[in-house]
């Protein structure tokens, strides 16, 4: 009898996945008993369209068009992986089945949730009402992030707003990179004085973790760059003219503005919340930080954005958790224990404008902190380098040709390397701090 | 870390006023907290917060942000702002003997 995998996302994590899993199945059968199983893994996703998405931060900027960072999702499976292209209705955890829009059933005995997040633009006042994609917008999705090329082609000066709404967002780091890449943008057309560029986020700092967010902290100071926090947004709300509006906090604090780039609220995916006992307030999926099964069934597992494991919602962190999660399902069909853990690593490249980046490295327990990666020789940590800038356009080769199909890259493995790291004498302990 | 004392009785909170042990609270130093944070009384809304608060603590080791508060309390986020004026997560895990809210990494 044939054993199925069903995952459901055909992004970062699901593609990684997939292929993962079909190079050790197409080798292995899964010995249960006095039975032999073959594998078979299908993939769902709701349309055909794989984006970068680290390429969409480079879209307004006109360093990167559209067309791109986009190709289709089904390409980038391997041969022999059943790709569906159709919306999910709900998941019956009961019955160990996925129902599709369409009323076909797909039965499963591991399912595998990468659905990543949803933009819950609804949930802010006045955020799609007047001004929307005219002075507001957002850069988070394709078709904002090529609205704002223009608007940002056709901006003479003024006071930009670039906003986070609330967390978890993905690629926490991607607003403060936008503000850089701007200040750098407006320099280079010679407009720079012309505009006040404003960063407003929930956070108490420039960033989640202290000694990254006193760096990039002082970054925006250098670079001119205005910092509130604790804001707080509850509505957006456009001048009668139409030429400008404000965000408002919820406290009654305002910040004007004659552009916006608001960051919207992230939720689960919506099948998520019409799944009984899958998701929880906010249609993230309960998952083990460790071993990447959800609390919801033994068979159920999940990796990346969907999950509400608590590190950066990040394509590196998909990318890691993968690695774990195939063991994991290996040993889970094999009837062995869990016993890969993942240990938060997280890392990320943050483009600082002016042709250079910062590298960050961390996991649940070592924050970002100064040094080299992967090892004592490598890429500079939490330095403005114009190495870092090259490692970050390089890495989109490296993600469609090694990342997706599931090939191992050399020195870039799941777990966090200590070596090559600034460590405190003795490291404290960061899991879970406070934001 | 220091011992601080509401009605009467002391208790161990961090440097942000925040409980360390949140079986140490009693209803009693939620109205003392409340009326030194400018919350002249705790209404019936205020408590529903706070016992809300100390559930979901208890059943997932840390108190809930203002997004799900707002969606799971049955108090909506501009009301929260009114109730907690400094910050409906912050200011009620206080008030609530919780610790601060991990929030989002």
């Amino acid at each position: 009898m044939t054993k199925r995998i069903v995952i459901l996302g055909g992004g970062t994590g699901g593609t990684l996945t997939a292929n993962r899993l079909h190079r050790h199945f197409r080798h292995h059968r899964i010995h249960d008993g006095s039975e032999d199983h073959a594998v078979e893994i299908v993939v769902v996703d709701q349309d055909d369209h794989h984006v970068y998405q680290p390429g969409l931060l480079f879209v307004p900027f006109g360093l990167s068009q559209p067309q791109e960072i986009v190709r289709p999702r089904k390409a980038q499976l391997l041969n022999g992986i059943e790709f569906v292209q159709q919306p999910i209705d709900r998941v019956e955890t009961e019955r160990d089945t996925v129902v599709l829009a369409n009323g076909r059933e797909l039965a499963y005995d591991v399912l595998v949730i990468a659905t990543g997040v949803t933009l819950a633009l609804d949930e802010t006042e006045g955020l799609t009402g007047p001004g929307w994609n005219e002075k507001v917008f957002t850069f988070y999705d394709l078709a904002g992030a090529t609205a704002l090329e223009t608007a940002l082609a056709d901006f003479e000066g003024g006071r930009l707003v670039v906003n986070v709404v609330d967390m978890p967002i993905k690629c926490p780091v991607a607003p403060l990179e936008f503000c850089f890449l701007a200040d750098w943008y407006f320099t280079d057309r010679g407009i720079r004085e012309k505009v006040e560029i404003t960063f407003a986020t929930p956070l108490d700092g420039a960033f989640t973790k202290p000694v990254a967010a006193a760096a990039l902290g002082s970054l925006l100071d250098e670079k001119g760059i205005h910092l509130v926090t604790e804001f707080n947004t509850g509505e957006v709300v456009m001048d009668d003219d139409g030429a400008a509006g404000k965000l408002v906090g919820f406290d009654g604090r305002e910040v004007p503005f004659d552009l916006a780039v608001v960051i919207p609220m992230h939720s689960g995916a919506d099948y998520v919340g019409r799944s009984e006992g899958l998701g929880d307030d906010l249609n993230f999926v309960p998952t083990d930080k460790r071993t990447l099964q959800t609390s919801a069934k033994t068979n159920v597992f999940a990796l990346g954005d969907a999950t509400n494991v608590p590190t950066s919602k990040a394509g590196s962190v998909t990318h890691f958790e993968g690695e774990v999660l195939v063991e994991n399902i290996i040993r889970f069909l094999g009837h062995k224990e869990l016993d890969s853990t993942y240990d938060g690593h997280a890392n990320c490249f943050i483009e600082t404008g002016f042709s250079k980046a910062l590298l960050i490295d961390f996991n649940y327990d070592t924050e970002p902190l100064p040094g080299h990666f992967p090892a004592a020789v490598g890429m500079p940590l939490l330095k403005e380098t114009r190495m870092n800038h090259l490692g970050k356009l390089m890495f989109q080769w490296v993600y469609w040709h090694a990342l997706l199909p599931g090939r191992d890259i050399p020195g870039i493995g799941a777990d966090m390397p200590r070596r090559g790291k600034d460590l405190p004498k003795s490291v404290p302990d960061t899991q879970g701090a406070s934001t | 870390m220091s011992t601080t004392t509401f009605a009467g009785t002391p208790v161990e909170v961090n440097e942000e006023g925040f409980f360390l042990d949140p079986n140490a609270w009693t209803k009693e130093m939620a109205i003392e907290m409340a009326t030194t944070d400018g919350i002249d009384e705790l209404t019936d809304q205020h408590w529903t917060v706070i016992n809300f608060m100390r559930k979901e603590y208890f059943e997932k080791g840390t108190g809930p942000t203002v997004r799900v508060l707002g969606k799971a309390s049955g108090v909506s986020v501009k009301d929260l702002y009114l109730l907690f004026p400094k910050g409906p997560a912050k200011m009620a895990a206080r008030i609530a003997g919780i610790p601060k809210p991990k929030g989002c990494i």
